[in-house]
């Protein structure tokens, strides 16, 4: 038991401090990007290619003065970025970051919490996830935050029901909600077992997904809750200091995550080609899923930033066009198309 | 109506093609273009570590040249501070004393002279007003300070040092010299 629970920490917080790091690194990587993407080199001047940059960032964060509004509601204010904090980091439990390590003959899984349900509860801590802007937002009690906070919150709830349309589509293929499940099933891959990435089944499915990532994360082309040149800083106009890190970071971790799971449900997950094929030990198959899984996340994330310095942003009448007219029904007839021949081919 | 100049396009309203309308090929070919930028040569220059070089006709901060045996030119005619648009320019005459020969090369000499750096434009008009070639643009640039008091620049920061004289053979080419030789510049001599 003990062992037990000491592993589950281990994990715990192996995932917790992998997933800040990378959400501190994505925003050096961001920059570097967007510089690229514009013709100019970036931060460079805090070490080595200024790889030190977001620590500076970090301390500057903690350094700053802390404004707490007056007239702003204030247990309300403080809830706000915990609550955007806390959710992202949630949502990684589900995820299979790998397959299992055998150590001393027992089997490690690389996955914190197996939970049958697994989509559903990720739906349900991401939909949590846009309280923690809609109190920030109109506790700060300013005309902009409020603002912000209404269309973070009318942007999400269209969104994810585009997004929740497109998977169950893929639900009806995998037929099982638990991630470690769907990532299982995709594995082999080309080679002996021809199990095949979802992506190949839901191509429709997996565009109408990433494209409500995109707004569940309030990226570009949509991130109109922050909208710099419209709304100042949206829901975080007033916060300052490391809250307003932490509504930044919680950025950062939600396309962490969104990627992950992009990853592990389309992508194969921590599967990757020929793995049964090459004669690996079972630990060295795990490690290297791992790690192509991070390559996937990885190239995810990069995808975000890409496509953030190449679009302008969606008006909002737009937005919701997409939205509803858009992608739901596109949704809808994914979903009976992929039921008619589920139906013709049994 | 017929087009005077014929640059006048004729805009049609036409529905867009499906391709079009689902955005897609479009968001493709932009992300193409980006994709390219991402590995093209970065026009930054890196500046303390890397400057980048000064045209040859480059404006820069003031000189007060010396003659060849080292002494001032200048002889506070105040051509300058009349040509001067921005009204930058302030200097006081003083009659030279016998056992300064060497220091300046006329009778009269300006004893005072002053620019107000943050009052100049640059423009070198008092470079070409000066009938001595006593006052030069150089490519040196003016460095920031925390007072106003200390933009204004007087003869301890114009005069070039008898040591370390300053070059402004860019600015002051034989194409200059020639122009200089007109008849309309015959106050020059």
């Amino acid at each position: 038991m003990t062992d037990y629970l000491l592993y589950k920490l281990i994990l715990v917080a192996a995932i917790f401090g992998i997933t800040l790091l990378i959400a501190m690194y994505s925003t050096y990587f961001e920059r570097k990007v967007a510089a690229f993407i514009q013709d100019r080199v970036g931060p460079d001047r805090a070490g080595p290619f200024g790889i030190l940059q977001p620590l500076a960032d970090g301390v500057k964060f903690f350094m700053k003065e802390e404004i707490i509004p007056n007239v702003s509601n204030k247990t309300l204010f403080i809830l706000g970025p915990c609550i955007a904090m806390i959710t992202a980091l949630m949502a990684g439990v589900v995820i299979p970051w790998g397959g299992s390590l055998e150590i001393n003959g027992v089997q490690y899984s690389l996955q914190i919490a197996d939970i049958n349900i697994g989509i559903l509860y990720i739906f349900a801590v991401v939909s949590i996830g846009v309280y923690g802007i809609m109190i920030g937002g109109w506790a700060s009690n300013n005309k902009f935050s409020l603002l912000g906070a209404i269309r973070a919150s009318a942007q999400m709830i269209s969104y994810e029901l585009a997004m929740g349309l497109s998977i169950i589509a893929l639900i009806m293929v995998t037929g099982t909600l638990s991630m470690k499940e769907i990532a299982a099933m995709q594995g082999g891959g080309v080679g002996s077992d021809w199990n095949m990435w979802h992506i190949v089944y839901q191509p429709v499915g997996f565009m109408i997904f990433i494209i409500c990532a995109f707004a569940e994360c309030n990226r570009m082309p949509f991130d109109l809750p922050e909208t710099e040149t419209e709304l100042v800083g949206g829901y975080h106009t007033e916060y300052s200091s490391m809250k307003l890190g932490f509504y930044l970071f919680a950025e950062y971790i939600n396309m962490f995550t969104s990627s992950a799971v992009m990853a592990t449900l389309f992508f194969g997950g921590y599967n990757f080609p020929f793995m049964n094929d090459l004669g690996l030990s079972q630990n060295a198959i795990t490690i290297i899923g791992t790690i192509g899984l991070f390559i996937k996340i990885f190239f995810f994330i990069f995808f975000f930033m890409w496509i953030r310095w190449t679009l302008p942003r969606f008006r909002y009448d737009q937005l919701m066009n997409l939205g509803w007219k858009g992608l739901i029904p596109l949704a809808i007839l994914n979903l009976v198309i992929t039921g008619v021949v589920m139906i013709l081919l049994d | 109506m017929e087009s005077l100049s014929g640059r006048s396009k004729v805009v049609v309203k036409k529905e867009m093609t499906f391709s079009e309308r689902i955005y897609l090929p479009a968001i493709l070919g932009g992300a193409l273009i980006t994709l390219r930028h991402l590995f093209r040569r970065k026009s930054t220059i890196k500046y303390p570590e890397k400057k980048r070089e000064f045209s040859d006709v480059w404006r820069g901060q003031h000189v007060l040249k010396r003659d060849d045996k080292g002494a001032e030119r200048c002889t506070a005619c105040g051509l300058c501070a009349v040509s001067c648009p921005a009204e930058a320019i302030t200097m006081t005459a003083a009659e030279r004393k016998k056992d300064e020969e060497h220091l300046y090369r006329e009778e009269r000499y300006a004893s005072k002279y002053e620019i107000n750096m943050l009052r100049c434009i640059f423009c070198g008009l008092c470079e070409e007003a000066c009938p001595k070639e006593a006052i030069f643009l150089t490519d040196r640039l003016v460095p920031t300070e925390f007072q106003r008091e200390d933009f204004i620049y007087g003869k301890d920061k114009l005069v070039e040092p008898v040591d370390q004289r300053i070059d402004v053979t860019k600015r002051q080419t034989p194409d200059v010299l020639e122009f200089k030789k007109n008849k309309r510049f015959a106050h020059n001599k």
